[in-house]
């Protein structure tokens, strides 16, 4: 049984549709890349999947449970958790208080404090941010905040987690350490779907790909199969990545 | 050196609410009527900014709701006065209110910015006509007399909710719905995802400070004497508590409570020596004290606090 199952889902923004009669399977442990133009509808699935949109019409089960119409905070603590495109990060909060509130509010509720704040420094350890626990968030680099989100989500202690472009803005060096966060976190045996423009990246860290175009799934495959797609390289990759990678 | 200052702190922490405490639970004893008079309103403000900050502080949400919740406070004593005793009759106000702001919450919290602020600022007028059309269709009568209780009981009536407004304040905030709070009003959608049920963290805070309002309605209900809608319903007293926030300061739980004390003392002051000129001389203090304390009072005892306690490690 597949961790994540869509079947038809379907959502409109006024007449447009930005994901349209979608199925799709992610397999527990995968790491899936989610690939496509800008307007694809790559955000708005994970906003359909975790619930801060609802389908017009379909079906998401999550470990073959109906979570279509459920909300967010409910998704959250069933498993699935999520960082954002544009930072939301609590900017006044310090680093730290970001991930305790993970902690207390996700999959295990009836944490004490001294817990929650245990965990909390453990998941900043783990993705490298120990050093600034005190700092407001807001005085983060754009690089840390990212990170930090990938701590607040890790906090809630997901089986699925979606990473919305945490390596969009990042330079080169700071990609790589974002790459191997993304590996570790797999090691741990959770789930991951990445949105990712960075192609490097996708490739690397996902076994498998699916492409989307105008809200449908064009293409869907091994990291080889995608670069080596006629369709997917018309729309998506170009000739020269195709030719130079 | 450092245990010593950690102990002695905290001892300053703990000691001087006590004492302060201590010092305003006697004063009935030995102060003049018209002091207890005077704290009793102070209390009352204090009562309705801490509850108004619980809620609109950390969530950023701005009510204006506390009229409606203090006046429906008010119009259950007036009803209830006579049938019950007066702790019940407090109980009562404060769990009238409470059901009001659970309901209103759960209809208006969705809105968000300028909607919610004027849907809860319709909220007192709403009741207020509503009530105005009630006595006169359906009652036939406009007002109410409330059965009158000392000045002391009222004192230590205030007192009471008080003590119990500040516990429940203080537990709020240092336990976990404390950070959910925070977060719902730095980053609504994030807090969601992150598993906190926003709706039911805003509702709920939302209703408790309504209860405490709708508490000191009942008691104030009682020093009034007589009450029609628009005595119970005045606009005022929804936009004194924002001011008394942001005079006092809302980054620490102690900001409010100075803030509304001090505001009260000054209009009082102010009306009493200079009866012509108050409001103008109330108004310029108020842009004064915007333009130049932005973290309020609390603002310039933290910056003196650090002056003093640096001084200190500079001596030894």
């Amino acid at each position: 049984m597949p961790i994540l199952e869509g079947k038809g889902v379907t959502k409109y923004f006024g007449g447009l549709a930005a994901v349209s009669n979608l199925d799709f399977n992610v397999e527990r442990g995968e790491a899936l890349g989610l690939i496509g133009p800008n307007g694809a509808g790559k955000t708005t699935l994970f906003n359909l999947i975790s619930a801060a949109l609802v389908p017009k019409s379909g079906i998401i089960r999550f470990k073959g449970e109906n979570i279509t119409g459920l909300k967010p905070y409910k998704i959250c603590r069933m498993g699935v958790a999520r960082t954002f495109q544009t930072v939301k990060v609590f900017p006044d909060m310090p680093v730290l208080n970001n991930v305790v509130l993970g902690s207390y509010f996700g999959t295990s509720t009836n944490m004490s404090s001294a817990d929650a704040a245990r965990e909390a420094a453990e998941t900043l350890e783990f993705v490298g941010l120990s050093g600034v626990k005190a700092t407001p968030a807001k005085d983060l680099t754009l690089a840390n905040q990212k990170r930090l989100e990938v701590a607040r989500a890790l906090a809630t202690d997901p089986e699925l987690l979606l990473l919305d472009e945490i390596m969009a803005g990042l330079n080169p060096a700071e990609v790589g350490q974002a790459m191997e966060l993304v590996t570790r976190i797999r090691e741990k045996g959770i789930t991951i779907i990445m949105i990712e423009h960075v192609m490097k990246a996708i490739m690397n860290v996902c076994e498998r790909i699916m492409v989307l175009h105008h809200g449908a799934k064009i293409a869907e495959g091994t990291p080889q199969e995608i670069t080596t797609s006629k369709k997917v390289v018309e729309v998506y990759l170009g000739e020269k990545a195709h030719a130079g990678s | 050196m450092d245990i010593v200052r950690v102990i002695s702190k905290r001892s300053f922490v703990l000691g001087l609410p006590l004492l302060i405490l201590i010092l305003l639970a006697t004063s009935p004893l030995y102060a003049p009527p018209y002091t207890v008079i005077l704290l009793t309103s102070i209390f009352m403000y204090i009562i309705i900014t801490v509850s108004w900050t619980m809620f609109s502080g950390p969530t950023g949400y701005i009510s204006l709701a506390s009229a409606a919740f203090f006046g429906v406070g008010i119009y259950t004593s007036a009803i209830l006065g006579k049938a019950l005793p007066l702790p019940l009759v407090i109980c009562m106000g404060g769990l009238v209110s409470f059901c009001l702001a659970l309901l209103v919450g759960a209809l208006t919290l969705r809105l968000r910015g300028i909607y919610f602020v004027m849907f809860t600022f319709g909220l007192v007028e709403l009741l207020l006509h509503f009530i105005l059309w009630w006595e006169v269709n359906i009652t036939g009568t406009t007002g109410r007399v409330v059965p009158t209780v000392s000045n002391t009981t009222v004192y230590y009536l205030m007192l009471i909710i008080f003590v119990i407004l500040m516990l429940t304040t203080y537990l709020i905030k240092r336990s976990k719905y404390g950070l959910a709070l925070q977060s719902v009003g730095q980053e609504e959608d994030a807090a969601a995802h992150t598993g906190v049920n926003v709706t039911m963290v805003k509702v709920m805070t939302f209703a408790v400070s309504a209860f405490f309002m709708g508490a000191a309605g009942a008691i104030m209900a009682t020093r009034w004497t007589y009450i029609d809608p628009r005595i119970a319903f005045n606009p005022l007293i929804s936009f004194l508590p924002v001011l008394m926030a942001i005079f006092g300061g809302m980054g620490q739980l102690y900001g409010p409570v100075i803030g509304a004390a001090i505001f009260t003392y000054l209009e009082e002051f102010l009306i009493t020596r200079f009866p012509y000129y108050y409001m103008l001389i109330f108004g310029i203090i108020m842009v004064v004290a915007i333009l130049y304390l932005p973290n309020g009072l609390v603002g310039v005892i933290q910056k003196l606090w650090k002056r003093i306690s640096e001084r200190k490690h500079a001596d030894t």
